[in-house]
């Protein structure tokens, strides 16, 4: 704040005071920091794109902004005053409002109901609703967006793009607590939407512009580019710089999410697979053959899988891969395709003909799909094929216990006992035992591996990669979801590239050949 | 899961420039207005069983018949409409045998009775009623204070107003003497007893509430998606502690009435009560995960629930099928109800 004395013959001219500015915002989460001194400025009038990969701290900056999480450090200024907010409503009070990525609407209720829950004002009198009220105000509400959504029909009857207009009627609400224009935060609100139906949310964005500041996040670079003014990037919890969107390409935002490629050991190594075929040059068939799969978010999906061989899909958002993945689980419901697995058709109805044709899956959400909390790391190890391998209907403690010991020692998963509750170790070593689910029952050919390294520090993500190289190299064949798309290269053998539902290209990933992040990247977008 | 229109997009997007001024109109789907398949079930069913029956039996199509089954419905439509608040909140009340035991010897005792000289009529009524509001008050804090499922809080509280009950008994049944009350049951207006207009009022009571009070909307919006009234600033914890305590007025009120029939206060004034009352408020469209239903779907249940019982008696099943009967039929209605929901690898529990 230094007073320029020349050049100023009106000093009354006030300093541009920002919508919005975060200033070293510090967050820890057990193990993980998840903002790490964030520095962040919204201007009046502009709107703010804000990229970065997963983890990246994305939803905790946004959170803080809302009153939702608390940060450890830092400050937030609004309006060149410095504030704390300790609530949804208190950030409301301030100006700040958001759109949630989960549509935040009550699906029962009517549009009007859902403008001006939680502020009704005039249009609820001492707890009775006065319906025509309601209407008005919510009627004033959608008139600012220009939208024609009746305000009497009941949400769930709304398309989703209809609904994301409710939303920003709603935040918009927040208009009557300030006097001063809002600052809107917009996450991922076209994951939902049709494009047609984005153009319509991009022109409102432009609109809302007039009387706000946006801060605008979608994984899809090419809409920050195109609705936003600027875009600020983040990276491991950090701001790591930000571009003018005139003038800046998806590919270098693209650079900027995932800065340099860091080595790692593990990454560039090559598969049994892969090392096979150089000394023979038969083809040879593919353990796994995929084709013509198509299920609701996802089409014509061809897929082939070596033995020994990790294939990678990479995808944005959206791009269907997750539920390619749980399809060829039985997981989720396909319209039609085949799945061949060693020659045999794949009965995809359900999930135990995959179990029993020697398929398995680690998903994404360990805590609630993976692992069963409470349980002991013998019963969560034992858990598919308990049936088979302790015989019959009833446990037989001595047996699963050596079985499970062996894993344990085999695997060095660090467990205090095998009888204690898995929810008490490390994130590696529940993702551990999680992996050795399937290789307990012996006879597992296919491991499909959705995001097996999703929240694990660096350490146990080396390890996780050094058992997937151990059971390539034992002949099983693996489909990998990377957490990123370093961890995808570093990591496959192959990668298949899916976009809206599509698989659209392949690139070959060889030890010494690897692709690069753009490369990948090109074909995403 | 919530994204059926990802796959359809991407083709064609354009830079937005072009759609800057002025914008056409995206096509809108029209809302949908009017009642859907679901809402218009269990009326349509009413009809079809009501006529099958008529036809069946001479003895159900008589207009004392069909009075008989109004007022063998209005107990049953008074605990439903309680029942239902809470249905719609996703939550389950259990608690209405317990709750209607203590508010049916509480007036027994308070009224014109053989057991004290009291003699409080009207107002020891409203004392009975406010007496089982405390104890529906009482399931909702342990919910929201103790966070107790309201399984488990419902059950304990009906066990509670059992205690009460019996203790108050203790032993001796107080028999009602007072004139009021044993009129309920019996004097006529308009062809139907005056607790069965009693009931009605209930009904429209219920409605006006689920229609027009906060409370009710915000009952229904919590089934709906309880996290979004969070995100919106809204305290949901009182709301719920108020409609545990309405329902349990409505219970206290059904326990009045249950003496009223019966003439005397009973424990077991309120036995097999919170059963039928899920059983109707679920045949009628209130779905056991909240947000869905209301309290004029509930008494269509009710009344499906009870023209059922009333016209497998006229056409001669043996009353020793009906349990059995209406257990089938709660769990077959759920299960249509469900249908539209269920997924692969659908968690129930």
């Amino acid at each position: 704040m230094t007073t320029n004395l020349q050049a100023q013959p009106e000093a009354r001219v006030p300093a541009p005071v920002h919508a919005l500015e975060v200033r070293g915002l510090v967050k820890s989460y057990p193990g993980v920091k998840a903002l790490d001194g964030v520095d962040l400025v919204v201007r009046q009038h502009e709107v703010l794109g804000l990229a970065g990969e997963n983890g990246a701290g994305k939803s905790t900056l946004l959170k803080a902004l809302v009153g939702l999480v608390r940060p450890d450090g830092g400050e937030i200024w609004v309006r060149g005053e410095k504030v704390r907010l300790r609530s949804i409503v208190d950030a409301a009070d301030h100006g700040i409002g958001m759109v949630f990525q989960e549509q935040s609407l009550v699906p029962n209720l009517t549009a009007a109901e859902n403008i001006v829950l939680g502020s009704e004002g005039p249009g609820v009198r001492r707890g009775v609703y006065r319906w025509n009220t309601m209407r008005r105000l919510a009627q004033e509400q959608l008139d600012k967006i220009g939208s024609h959504i009746d305000p009497l029909a009941r949400t769930d009857t709304l398309s989703f793009a209809d609904r994301q207009m409710v939303e920003i009627a709603k935040v918009l609400r927040i208009e009557e607590r300030t006097s001063h224009p809002p600052v809107i935060i917009l996450d991922e609100p076209t994951s939902v939407l049709e494009s047609k139906e984005i153009e319509t949310l991009f022109t409102q964005v432009r609109r809302l512009r007039e009387f706000a500041s946006v801060v605008f996040v979608s994984h899809r670079l090419d809409e920050v580019l195109d609705v936003c003014d600027r875009v600020a990037v983040l990276r491991g919890g950090r701001s790591v710089g930000e571009v003018p969107a005139a003038d800046a390409a998806p590919a270098e935002l693209h650079r900027m999410m995932i800065g340099s490629t860091g080595g790692d050991d593990h990454y560039h190594g090559a598969s049994a697979a892969v090392r096979s075929d150089e000394r023979s040059d038969e083809p040879r068939t593919p353990r796994l053959v995929v084709r013509g799969l198509s299920g609701k978010t996802f089409r014509d999906v061809d897929l082939d899988v070596h033995a020994g061989e990790i294939v990678g899909i990479v995808g944005v958002h959206g791009s269907g891969r997750e539920d390619v993945c749980r399809a060829l689980f039985g997981a989720e419901p396909t319209t039609a395709g085949e799945v061949v697995l060693d020659g045999e058709r794949l009965d995809l109805s359900g999930t135990r003909a995959a179990c029993a044709a020697g398929v398995g899956y680690v998903p994404a959400e360990r805590k609630t799909e993976g692992m069963v909390g409470p349980m002991s790391v013998a019963d969560n190890m034992t858990l598919t094929k308990q049936h088979s391998r302790c015989t019959g209907p009833l446990v037989r403690p001595r047996k699963q216990a050596t079985l499970v010991d062996r894993w344990i020692e085999r695997l060095s998963i660090r467990t205090p006992h095998r009888g204690t509750a898995i929810q008490r170790l490390s994130g590696g070593n529940q993702q551990k035992v999680v992996l050795a689910r399937w290789l307990v029952a012996g006879d597992v050919r296919l491991l499909l591996l959705d995001h097996p390294t999703r929240g694990l520090d660096v350490g146990a993500r080396s390890e996780v990669y050094r058992l997937m190289r151990e059971l390539a190299g034992s002949g099983v064949a693996t489909v990998l979801l990377a957490d990123s798309l370093e961890e995808a290269i570093g990591m496959s053998d192959r990668i298949i590239v899916m976009s809206d539902g599509r698989a659209t290209t392949e690139v070959a990933a060889p030890a010494g050949g690897k692709p690069t992040p753009l490369d990948l990247v090109k074909e995403m977008v | 899961m919530t994204s059926p229109t990802e796959a359809g997009r991407g083709a064609g997007r354009a830079t937005g420039t072009e759609a800057d001024g002025d914008v056409v109109p995206a096509q809108r789907p029209r809302p949908r207005r009017g009642v859907s398949l679901r809402d218009a079930g269990p009326p349509i069913a009413l009809v079809v069983i009501f006529g099958v029956f008529a036809v069946l039996s001479p003895d159900f199509r008589t207009v004392s018949n069909v009075q008989n089954v109004l007022d063998a419905a209005a107990v049953l439509a008074v605990v439903t409409c309680g029942i239902s608040f809470v249905l719609m909140m996703g939550s389950i009340d259990l608690s209405s045998p317990g709750i209607m035991g203590a508010s049916a010897i509480t007036v027994a005792l308070l009224v014109a009775n053989n057991r004290n000289d009291n003699d409080l009529g009207v107002l020891g009524v409203v004392v009975a009623v406010l007496l089982a509001a405390g104890l529906g008050c009482l399931s909702g804090l342990a919910l929201v204070v103790l966070k107790v499922p309201s399984f488990m809080t419902t059950l304990g509280i009906s066990a509670v107003g059992l205690g009460v009950a019996t203790l108050m008994f203790a032993g001796v049944q107080p028999n009602v003497s007072d004139t009021m009350l044993q009129g309920w049951a019996v004097e006529r207006f308009l062809g139907l007893a005056y607790l069965t207009w009693i009931a009605l009022a209930c009904v429209l009571v219920g409605w006006l509430v689920q229609r027009y009070s906060r409370l009710g909307r915000y009952a229904f919006a919590i089934g709906g998606a309880e996290e979004v009234l969070a995100l919106s600033g809204v305290k949901v914890a009182p709301y719920k502690v108020a409609v545990f305590t309405m329902a349990g007025a409505f219970y206290g009120l059904a326990g009045v009435m249950v003496t009223s029939q019966l003439g005397a206060g009973l424990v077991q004034a309120g036995r097999g009560y919170d059963f039928s009352a899920i059983t109707a408020a679920v045949v009628g469209g209130t779905l056991l995960i909240g947000g869905r239903g209301g309290i004029l779907h509930s008494t269509v249940g009710v009344l499906l629930v009870t023209v059922l019982t009333n016209g497998l008696v006229q056409v001669g099943v043996s009353p020793y099928w009906q349990g059995g009967v209406q257990g089938l039929i709660v769990v077959a209605a759920v299960a249509a109800a469900v249908i539209p929901q269920r997924r692969r690898n659908q968690v129930t529990k």
